[in-house]
């Protein structure tokens, strides 16, 4: 059987590192001991040598010697609770104890590690971690079982139906001989992987449903997580890297003498964009940038401010664009309509701004480089540093850590970050390790931000007050072009993640087109938290109040009507509104002056449904408190319900952020916002009471890390008008 | 050089005194449960304690932390309060990316020390300065009241 090398001299060189730094490491201790049982470290601290006479039947787990059963995780642990959900799978399957349990973090290798909702790509994104994974570890994990068992029934000399496994015990109940797996696990290894294996039933699930603790949660209550921040190699630089203030701008010329000054600066680099400066720690590094002078050559810098661009949008939005959606005769509806209602709708552009700052290491050698990092997309990846050192990918090795967050900044199609630190260690040319680190500022201006859009909606109704006609036209960059997904992901002109949300829109209505225009505009952009649907949910969930209100028909119960033959919606839909209690009074503020008002609103995406119920306040001088949300969710099998509640509660406070505050504004081509200061954050007084209600379902899993996000924007601005009467069209919210 | 008290030890650092205490645990003392996430106080990622109160270490010059009993997360457990603490953030649930953590764990335990049955409004005024992207705080919230509950 083929053994896969998981441990290899760099990683010992990493551990020796760690044994070499002293205070405080000594009573966390994560490398001096083996990992507590249960828990994920990190991504390469939690890897181990494979034990002698270990057992390894797939690519996915690992039985040793020791009882100890590591489970190798092919996506992010970025939050969402990966390195939970995917051992869950395999742990499941092979009656596990749940705390002979570990996770490591897989290599860079997509031939084993693909996610099977990418094709040959291995990455984490779209919420498909634990749907693409479903099947696939949990046969994992049976296999492993299935030769557990043959292994114990050869020892035994008993039929192998005879033996059972019981959280971690192997055993035949008629003798009373029990082995653990790491007793049995020398045995399994010398077998023939089985073919087929039999997976339980729903009513057989001892983790999958339960309550099944966190992996991470003790690393990341201690301070023993490791991030890719705090990666630290034998001769390590750190790199700050002074970036133009305008997109596409070139370095024209630089002045390092003031920098190389500064105490602890090691080099000064130049990049096609930038400057780099290296030195022996990240305040040196910043007081070097801080006093470097660079010329810029704005020749191809992008020099319109939003604005500007918004006006641009607004032009094209007055002509035809690219059909993405014609269902009947929308022209032909309006003329006869008893009435029409038309909107347009603002979205600007939204930076991730997750808790870490991107950063990366690489270490370059002659035929080799290593990278660690949140690694998020690690066969894009491994092809672009390959591409930026003149390697080969298969010489790239990519060490996943977790992620201080992402929210799809990780995923960059065009690796930009990563590229960056391994341009500077080929400027260097591999004499030191690099550690690339971005401020927050240079974070929050790098760009490959959520796109502005502009999105203009006309809806008729017939004289009862039935939607007989929708006509959307949405304007903004595409995401994919130009990226190794543009092939697959645009079809007919149309970037399917443009308009997902509008033109899957499901409500029952017979004349219905969606059109979209792809300007092109030198602000990168990307994918963040829900993609399409952060604008498409919105502008589609807002009108469709509208229109109900127009047309003398309750929010909710249209809603449902016209989801007729969309059961998974109406699921949601009316569960969410039962537990808010939709139709009662809402109790009245005691404050004067005060509104209170309810909102609802439903939406698909990645597969996965949800329904919110916002109770919002809205105070005399304007300003809103969100109460309460009633959040239902049917996201098939409920794996981990804890952690699904978890990702309800996140997305709804990633959204309420984004619908309340969140806007990155450029000023003649330069990015306005800089820190938490102007780009702001909710805070814990802010967050609204949550609760989660997961609707019962035996569809296969489907993701959560996103679809929360999308839904919380409009349930909140359909509360504010019911509350006050006023229409929010354009976010972030301003009453 | 510069001595420090660190988590119950004596340290020397030869940096420059206006080094912010942050990179001082983190890039000198390898204590990198500390986080970065703002570098202007406003996200709290960093904080430490300071004579036993919460301070900002991104924006704590060390040379402001000498002579002072500097705790960080690494040892915040060694205190009945930290452990509590701790204990409560597994129970709930509460981490997701874990990067802001530290910091919450440490204005938590501060809160804690003072007041062993804070109210929501406590917990707002104390826990205000530390931002989480995951959106974790009905979690925190929680957590620091399981925690009390251990305490009380």
């Amino acid at each position: 059987m083929p053994r896969i090398e998981i441990v290899n001299l760099s990683r010992r060189d990493f551990l020796k590192a760690g044994v070499g730094l002293t205070l405080g490491i000594v009573t966390a201790g994560p490398w001096t001991q083996a990992p507590a049982a249960g828990t994920a470290i990190g991504g390469v601290l939690g890897a181990r040598a494979i034990p002698r006479g270990g057992f390894e039947p797939n690519a996915f787990v690992r039985i040793g010697v020791d009882n100890s059963v590591t489970v190798i995780a092919k996506h992010l642990e970025m939050g969402q609770g990966t390195y939970t959900g995917l051992p869950t799978l395999i742990a499941e399957e092979l009656d596990a104890d749940w705390k002979q349990v570990r996770v490591e973090g897989a290599p860079a290798d997509a031939a084993r590690y693909n996610n099977l909702q990418m094709g040959k790509i291995q990455g984490t994104g779209g919420s498909t971690a634990l749907a693409n994974s479903y099947e696939q570890l949990r046969k994992a994990g049976a296999t492993a079982r299935a030769m557990l068992v043959t292994a114990a029934a050869r020892r035994w000399r008993v039929p192998p139906e005879s033996v059972s496994v019981t959280r971690g015990v192997v055993m035949h109940k008629a003798s009373g001989r029990k082995a653990s797996f790491g007793q049995l696990a020398a045995d399994a290894a010398k077998l023939a992987v089985p073919a087929n294996v039999n997976l339980k039933g729903p009513g057989e699930f001892i983790y999958i449903g339960k309550h099944v603790a966190r992996t991470d949660s003790r690393a990341k209550s201690n301070g023993a997580a490791i991030f890719t921040q705090d990666v630290k190699l034998p001769g390590m630089l750190t790199a700050l890297v002074a970036h133009p203030p305008r997109f596409g701008a070139k370095v024209k010329s630089f002045d390092a003498s003031k920098t190389k000054a500064v105490k602890g600066v090691a080099d000064v680099v130049a990049l096609p964009q930038g400057v780099a400066v290296l030195a022996n720690d990240f305040w040196s590094a910043k007081k070097g940038r801080d006093v470097l002078t660079i010329e810029w050559d704005e020749a191809d810098a992008f020099k319109l401010g939003s604005t500007a661009i918004m006006d641009e949008y607004k032009k094209l939005a007055a002509t035809p664009g690219v059909p993405a959606r014609k269902d009947g005769d929308p022209d032909g509806a309006f003329p006869d309509a008893a009435n029409t209602l038309e909107a347009e709708f603002e979205f600007p552009y939204l930076a991730h701004a997750a808790m870490e700052p991107m950063n990366c290491v690489v270490r370059l050698e002659r035929d080799a480089c290593e990278v660690w990092n949140g690694e998020q997309f690690q066969t894009i990846d491994q092809a672009a540093v390959a591409s930026a050192v003149g390697l080969k990918p298969e010489q790239v090795r990519i060490n996943m850590l977790y992620a201080g967050g992402s929210f799809g900044r990780r995923a960059n199609p065009h690796s930009d970050y990563v590229v960056e630190a391994a341009a500077i260690a080929k400027a260097i040319a591999g004499r030191a390790p690099v550690k690339l680190v971005w401020t927050r500022e240079d974070d929050m201006r790098a760009g490959h931000y959520r796109p502005m859009y502009f999105h203009a909606l006309k809806g008729a109704l017939d004289a009862q007050g039935n939607i007989v006609a929708w006509q959307q036209r949405i304007v903004g960059q595409s995401i994919i072009a130009g990226t190794a997904f543009e092939a697959f992901m645009v079809k007919d002109g149309i970037d399917a993640t443009s308009v997902e949300g509008a033109s899957t829109l499901p409500y029952a209505i017979p004349n219905l087109s969606v059109e979209l225009h792809s300007p092109k505009m030198g602000v990168p952009v990307q994918w963040w938290r829900s993609v399409g649907s952060t604008h498409t949910a919105f502008s589609t969930e807002t009108f469709l109040d509208e229109l109900a209100a127009a047309g003398g028909k309750d929010p909710y119960e249209l809603r449902r009507q016209l989801l007729a033959k969309h059961p998974r919606h109406r699921g949601v839909l009316e569960l969410a509104a039962q537990r808010a209690g939709w139709g009662k009074p809402l109790a009245e503020s005691r404050t004067a002056g005060e509104r209170r008002g309810r909102g609802i609103a439903v939406h698909e995406s990645f597969h996965t449904f949800v329904a919110q119920v916002a109770e919002v306040t809205v105070k005399p001088d304007g300003k809103l408190k969100v109460d309460r949300v009633v959040c239902a969710v049917d996201c098939g099998v409920a794996v981990n319900p804890e952690v699904i509640s978890a990702q309800m509660e996140g997305g709804i406070a990633y959204g309420l952020t984004a619908a309340l505050y969140g806007a990155i504004t450029l000023a003649d081509g330069v990015v306005d916002q800089s820190n938490f200061h102007d780009y702001l954050p909710l805070r814990i007084g802010e967050m609204p009471r949550v609760e989660v209600h997961i609707v019962p379902s035996q569809e296969n899993p489907t993701g959560v890390g996103e679809p929360a996000t999308p839904v919380i924007a409009p349930a909140v601005a359909n509360a504010i008008f019911a509350a006050t009467g006023k229409r929010v069209r354009s976010l972030p919210i301003r009453i | 050089m510069i001595s420090l008290s660190v988590n119950g030890k004596k340290v020397s650092v030869d940096v420059e005194p206006d080094t912010p205490l942050l990179w001082v645990l983190r890039d000198h003392l390898a204590l990198t449960g500390t986080k970065y996430g703002c570098g202007m106080a406003l996200c709290g990622a960093c904080t430490v304690h300071l004579n036993d109160a919460p301070v900002r270490s991104c924006s704590t010059p060390v040379s402001a932390a000498a002579g002072k009993r500097i705790t960080t997360i690494e040892a915040i457990g060694t205190s009945r309060i930290g452990r509590a603490v701790r204990a409560a953030w597994i129970a709930r649930d509460v981490p997701q990316c874990g990067y802001c953590q530290s910091g919450q764990i440490m204005s938590a335990a501060a809160l804690l020390a003072k007041n062993k049955n804070p109210s929501d409004a406590d917990i707002d005024t104390a826990m205000n300065g530390n931002v989480c992207r995951c959106g974790t705080y009905n979690r925190i919230r929680a957590a620091i009241k399981h925690a009390g509950g251990l305490l009380a």
